[in-house]
């Protein structure tokens, strides 16, 4: 039981992470490799709240999503300016230059050790501390923040975030200020990202800069395309999918030493398969990025 | 005639190509401008300068009395022009009435603070902009596919979507690159009876346009341009009589 709710938080801290790159890479388009670095954010701002000023969940959570949306004003300010596959780089850069920054602060962030006895969240006197406890309190931020990208999806503002996607230029003609479009989803997303950081080193009680690698960030928008980019549901199916497959795999009895490559080659598997012969995901409609122009 | 628009000494290189050469032009209040010339004249060139997609080697550009040049593209659109393009573009992946709607100026919808905390603003203002969205499809003969995705229109009917776009931004000036080259007769006329009553709803347009008849229709004066340069103007009997023009398109 307490082995499923631990997947079960695991699903729902990935869902909250596809679910907000879902609404930078799905809706608009452009492509985010520094997920994993909102979502390390989120957590050493967890971590270092938490230990040095034992603060309850929400206030962590609010300075965690405050602090991640000024940087990713910040972050996207200059980089909009550029075309869309040099932004990509750009955030590349981004999140080699936080994780340097998370392991060579060694006096603040602990280094490459990290820091440890995260103390466990505390909400309205509430004391989490059962792995139900937290699938429930990260299964309802994760279902926040879905309502989030829905109901952006579903406004004006979406159909604004779409047409950038497909056609910048042609929307930028039509009145639109894109740059100022990607800044806003951009900022929103990291917002979203960093509060599955702050539930994860509640949960965990540990953190250390390996978890917010590129490699992370990478996997996360595996999620999405897997799952479906600019679909709701897409990110939340890819999370489900990609959680529980390695999962799967000590059931048929591999060694944990090899389960863990194995696992890393099940990922790239899936997501070339997924190229190969579902470009849209299991549950998109339409293939990451803009559409093929016509002839 | 009061003026709308206009340029003055417009000038565009590409690599020694010319592209604009010392073009000026204006438009009036109400008027359809023909913009005719060969291939590579420098028409849709014109149409980049004038929407902020270029920006013109020197020269000078107006719209009601404010300086075009320099701004940015959206700015420009929301200022009161709107364009079509001539290699076609919509938002392919999104429906025939999304197409329409994303065209209406200032929705509140479009701000993300209105978007969760003034819902009911938002959705009054969404159901307005549907209906007059619908009404413009009604009339323009779409409505059957208004749920379609653009992608799945036929060529004439995408043209006349982007037409009904340009009418959903209420632009004052529209200009058309284009508006009904390679589409069947029957809409073609559909095309061109929109934008001969234009004038009707205070509107102008810049149509450039290869079909001398389909133009010579709707246009109240043309300009004939050729390597950049404006070669004349003038009514569409004096322009279409002009030895020049007729050299160019009799052969
Ligand atoms: N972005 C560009 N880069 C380089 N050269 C360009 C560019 N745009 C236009 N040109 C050149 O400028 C000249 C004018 O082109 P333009 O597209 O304005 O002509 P046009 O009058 O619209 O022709 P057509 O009737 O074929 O559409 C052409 O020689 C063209 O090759
Ligand atoms: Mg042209």
């Amino acid at each position: 039981m307490d082995y499923l709710a631990h997947i079960g938080v695991l699903i729902a801290v990935y869902s909250i992470l596809a679910v907000s790159l879902n609404m930078v890479a799905g809706y608009t388009g452009f492509l985010s490799l520094t997920h994993a670095g909102f979502y390390g954010i989120g957590a050493y701002v967890g971590a270092l709240m938490s230990l040095h000023l034992h603060t309850p969940l929400l206030i962590t959570l609010a300075v965690a999503v405050s602090l991640s949306g000024i940087l990713g004003v910040l972050l996207a300010l200059p980089a909009l300016r550029l075309r869309d596959d040099h932004f990509v780089i750009t955030t590349f850069a981004f999140q080699i230059i936080l994780v340097s920054f998370l392991t060579n602060w060694t006096s603040i962030t602990g280094g490459p050790m990290g820091l440890a006895g995260v103390p466990h969240a505390s909400l309205f006197g509430w004391n989490l501390s059962t792995q139900t406890d937290y699938l429930i309190v990260t299964a309802a931020v994760a279902a926040f923040a879905w309502g989030i990208s829905s109901r952006i999806e579903k406004s004006p503002l979406g159909r604004v975030l779409k047409s950038i996607r497909e056609d910048d230029r042609l929307a930028a003609s039509a009145g639109k200020n894109v740059a100022l479009f990607k800044i806003l989803i951009f900022a929103v997303s990291a917002c979203v990202a960093s509060t599955a950081g702050v539930l994860y080193v509640h949960y965990i009680t540990f953190v250390d800069p390996s978890n917010f690698t590129v490699m992370e960030s990478i996997f996360i928008v595996s999620i999405v395309i897997l799952g479906g980019a600019g679909s709701l549901w897409g990110p939340v199916l890819g999370a489900v999918v990609l959680v529980t497959l390695p999962e799967l795999l000590r059931f048929v009895g591999i060694p944990s030493a090899a389960a863990a490559n194995i696992r890393q080659i099940l990922y790239g598997l899936a997501l070339v398969a997924c190229m190969l012969w579902r470009p849209q995901g299991l549950i998109g409609e339409y293939a990451f990025g803009r559409a093929e122009k016509q002839k | 005639m009061t003026s709308l628009a206009g340029a003055q000494s417009l000038t565009k290189h590409f690599n020694g190509v010319v592209a604009l050469a010392d073009f000026s032009y204006t438009v009036a209040e109400k008027e359809i401008l023909g913009l005719l010339g060969p291939n590579g004249a420098g028409k849709t060139t014109l149409f980049n300068v004038l929407t902020g997609l270029l920006a013109p080697d020197s020269g000078d550009a107006k719209f009601k009395g404010t300086a075009l040049l320099c701004q940015p593209v959206h700015k420009i659109a929301n200022m009161g022009i709107a364009r079509t393009f001539q290699n076609l573009r919509l938002i392919r992946r999104i429906t025939v009435l999304e197409n329409v709607l994303l065209c209406f100026k200032n929705q509140p919808g479009e701000n993300l603070l209105n978007v969760f905390f003034r819902p009911g603003l938002c959705r009054r203002h969404e159901a307005v902009i549907r209906e007059k969205a619908t009404e413009l499809l009604l009339t323009a003969g779409l409505a059957d596919k208004a749920n379609d995705l653009a992608d799945n229109l036929s060529y004439g009917q995408q043209k006349l979507l982007s037409l009904l776009c340009c009418l959903a931004a209420d632009a004052e000036l529209l200009l058309l690159d284009e508006p009904v080259a390679g589409i069947a007769p029957e809409m073609a006329e559909r095309i061109l009876a929109i934008i001969a009553d234009l004038p009707n709803q205070g509107k102008s347009a810049i149509v450039i346009e290869h079909d001398i008849d389909a133009l010579k229709g709707i246009a109240h004066r043309m300009i004939f341009m050729d390597a950049g340069r404006k070669i004349c103007e003038g009514v569409p009997d004096e322009v279409l009589n002009d030895p020049r023009v007729i050299e160019a398109y009799l052969d």
